[in-house]
């Protein structure tokens, strides 16, 4: 493998979905790379596209009616020209996927050991049965569920919520992927166990030298776990950097917008997105130019750019932004208002 | 596990004695006479109180429902004098027919079980085949398909479905004989033969029900977490539609289908008149125009008795085939 090429490599991907209501744009083009090993953040409003996204890497969608265009480039392969038996071999075993709701993410009718000893299966059909054995007892060990060996035989509902998850990220990390996705993995969590559950996936991180995109609402959770940070809003990336220039120095609006929030309800629940007027726009028929604008505290005016062009991604000190504000005022911004 | 079996059927076998005191209750409250209906229209008063008495309608109801239980236990002779004995168990007898309930049942059984258990695994082929194939080509021509026969079936009375099966395939192409029964072991071909159109009518009438309640079950395990996490892991898709969405989507199915099935035993009335099948559902038929209750007891009785049954057995069934019913 070339260290040289990204892990990851997406390119303008979109994905839309058709509904009687219309085309409804969820990602609308979005490009970002995730080097070997690194942890990559991704925030966002509910309905900003995050899951939409990641669910496209490994192409999880049943759905017929959905579009995607564009490339992800895994290890410089373009997924999307996988056929469906190569998928199949790069899901669970190249790239996992932990889910956000772990109540309803273990199939009820398996063991948890069976669940596990599945995921290992698959992708190595030859394994013995003491093989498999051995190594689901250790994963299981690994995510710090106690009494391993008894609890193989258990079945999910007879697992708390925290441990679920620790049995899905079990069943994540069985086959050592190069790339572990995790959807907003503690929001169905309660507090102390979210705690728990992301030092978990942080500790296996530091192990394996996986890669991995964290999906949060939360930026507390992103300045913990990650080291660079997109922030999507309506399907497109708004602002992409590092975590510690994203907290130093927020450039986009909306980003200022989230740190403020943040920082106003410091004591209440973080992330919490109120104090950015306005709600998310319907992705139904999006109208052209920058889709933050309407909720956007500078108005450049009907004769800016914000009405007719989608802002790319640009260089702007030490992030990418999408705006079309002057850079001046992009870096002033970022550093008075927070 | 076992705990619960024995909890399950103990349960059961006190649901049945509710039902059978239900059950005989209320036909001894009707307002028709039995003791009446054992001599025709020109009896005098006299022959029916001798009656009365000889059949024991004399009694309080609770009496009578003893000994009825006893003749279920140890058998019973019926009428006067050296009367008429039915042995062990015995549901009655008859004085229209001159005849042991017990035997006309023991009679008329195999034929609705046989009607039964075909049409049973005909609509259960039809209905969870296609309605798989609707699930899983959803919107395009099989979906449509298969959806049209489930209405067309639904919509259409047994009756008629039955009338023209024989239409067409007895009196149009002549490619089946006109269904006239006759017992498994005393000629199978022939039995197979007679059973054809009885069994794809039911089928048919049952099976469109089965395909929407396959269909949609499957289309709501599709977007279960579980699913997608199955994909995600790797999984074959068809690994996942067999292990992971059948094995949920079916699951509330076993519990219909065998109520369903167990209803059918009590006599399939429709299916059994179209086709003069000497079922149980043409037994009852003809007591409730001869007003025999001696005959309708029985039947409603052993219906029952079916249902409870099955409902006992689907109970213990989902307890093994869902892990979160299982602890008991
Ligand atoms: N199958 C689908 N058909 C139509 N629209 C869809 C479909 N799936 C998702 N969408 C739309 O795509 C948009 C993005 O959804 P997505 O689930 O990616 O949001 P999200 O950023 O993950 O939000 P959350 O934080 O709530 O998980 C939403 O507006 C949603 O309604
Ligand atoms: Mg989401």
């Amino acid at each position: 493998m070339n260290s040289k090429v990204p892990l990851l490599s997406i390119r303008d991907l979109q994905v839309s979905f058709n509904t009687r209501e219309g085309l409804v744009r969820a990602v609308d083009g979005i490009s970002f790379d995730v080097e070997h090993g690194e942890s990559i953040g991704i925030v966002g409003e509910s309905g900003s596209g995050k899951s939409v996204m990641v669910n496209a890497i490994l192409r999880l969608n049943f759905a017929t009616e959905v579009i995607v265009k564009g490339e992800i480039l895994f290890d410089g392969v373009d997924l999307l020209k996988l056929s469906e038996a190569e998928m199949t071999r790069i899901r669970g075993r190249e790239i996992a996927m932990i889910f956000q709701d772990p109540l309803s993410a273990l199939n009820p009718f398996y063991t948890v050991g069976h669940q596990i000893g599945e995921a290992y299966l698959v992708h190595h059909p030859d394994a013995s049965k003491s093989e498999v054995n051995r190594i689901v007892l250790n994963a299981l060990d690994k995510v710090g569920i106690p009494e391993a060996a008894k609890r193989i035989k258990s079945y999910p509902h007879e697992f708390s919520g925290g441990m679920r998850q620790r049995i899905v990220i079990a069943i994540a990390l069985v086959n050592d992927p190069k790339l572990l996705i995790a959807d907003e993995p503690t929001t169905a969590l309660d507090v102390t166990v979210q705690a728990q559950i992301l030092d978990l996936i942080q500790s296996l991180r530091e192990q394996s030298d996986s890669a991995v995109i964290l999906i949060t609402h939360d930026l507390g959770v992103v300045a913990e776990t990650a080291q660079r940070v997109m922030v999507m809003y309506a399907g497109r990336a708004a602002e992409s950097s590092t975590v510690t220039s994203l907290f130093e120095a927020p450039s986009h609006p909306y980003t200022q917008g989230l740190m403020r929030s943040v920082h106003s309800l410091e004591n209440s629940s973080r992330g919490s997105l109120k104090s950015i007027l306005g709600v998310p726009p319907s992705l139904i028929n999006l109208p052209g130019g920058c889709a933050f604008r309407p909720r956007c505290s500078h108005q450049l005016g009907d004769q800016s750019k914000c009405n007719t062009d989608k802002p790319e991604l640009r260089l702007v000190g030490k992030s990418n932004v999408a705006c079309h504000l002057p850079d001046e005022i992009i870096k002033s911004n970022s550093v008075s208002d927070v | 596990m076992l705990s619960f079996v024995c909890r399950r059927l103990f349960f059961a076998v006190i649901l049945l004695f509710v039902v059978s005191a239900f059950t005989y209750v209320i036909f001894a409250a009707l307002p028709s006479d039995p003791a009446a209906l054992t001599c025709g229209k020109n009896c005098r008063p006299e022959v029916i109180a001798q009656n009365r008495v000889r059949l024991g309608y004399d009694k309080s109801i609770p009496e009578q429902y003893g000994n009825f239980l006893k003749g279920i236990v140890s058998g019973r002779t019926y009428g006067a004098g050296e009367g008429v004995h039915c042995p062990a168990p015995s549901l009655g007898y008859s004085f229209r027919k001159h005849q042991c309930v017990t035997d006309l049942i023991t009679r008329t059984l195999p034929v609705t079980a046989s009607v039964a258990l075909g049409a049973f695994v005909l609509w259960m082929l039809i209905g969870i085949g296609l309605g798989t194939m609707a699930a899983l080509k959803r919107g395009r021509w099989p979906d449509r398909l298969a959806t049209g026969f489930s209405v067309i079936g639904i919509s259409l009375p047994t009756f008629f479905i039955g009338l023209l099966g024989i239409m067409v395939f007895v009196i149009w192409t002549g490619l089946l004989p006109f269904p006239r029964y006759e017992g498994i072991t005393a000629d199978p071909a022939k039995w197979f033969m007679s059973l054809i159109l009885p069994w794809f009518t039911l089928a048919v009438v049952s099976a469109s029900s089965y395909i929407r309640l396959t269909r949609n079950g499957i289309l709501e395990v599709m977007n279960e977490e579980f699913v997608r996490l199955g994909l995600a892991k790797g999984l074959k898709r068809r690994t996942l539609i067999v292990k992971y969405v059948m094995r949920a989507a079916l699951l509330p199915i076993v519990t219909i289908a065998g109520l369903d099935f167990a209803a059918l035993l009590g006599g399939a009335v429709i299916t059994e008149s179209v086709f003069s099948l000497p079922g149980m559902g043409k037994l009852s038929i003809m007591a409730v125009n001869d007003s025999d209750l001696s005959i309708l007891v029985a039947t409603t009785l052993v219906a029952a008795t079916f249902i409870v049954i099955a409902n006992a057995l689907v109970d213990i069934l989902y307890g093994f085939l869902d892990p979160r019913v299982r602890t008991y």
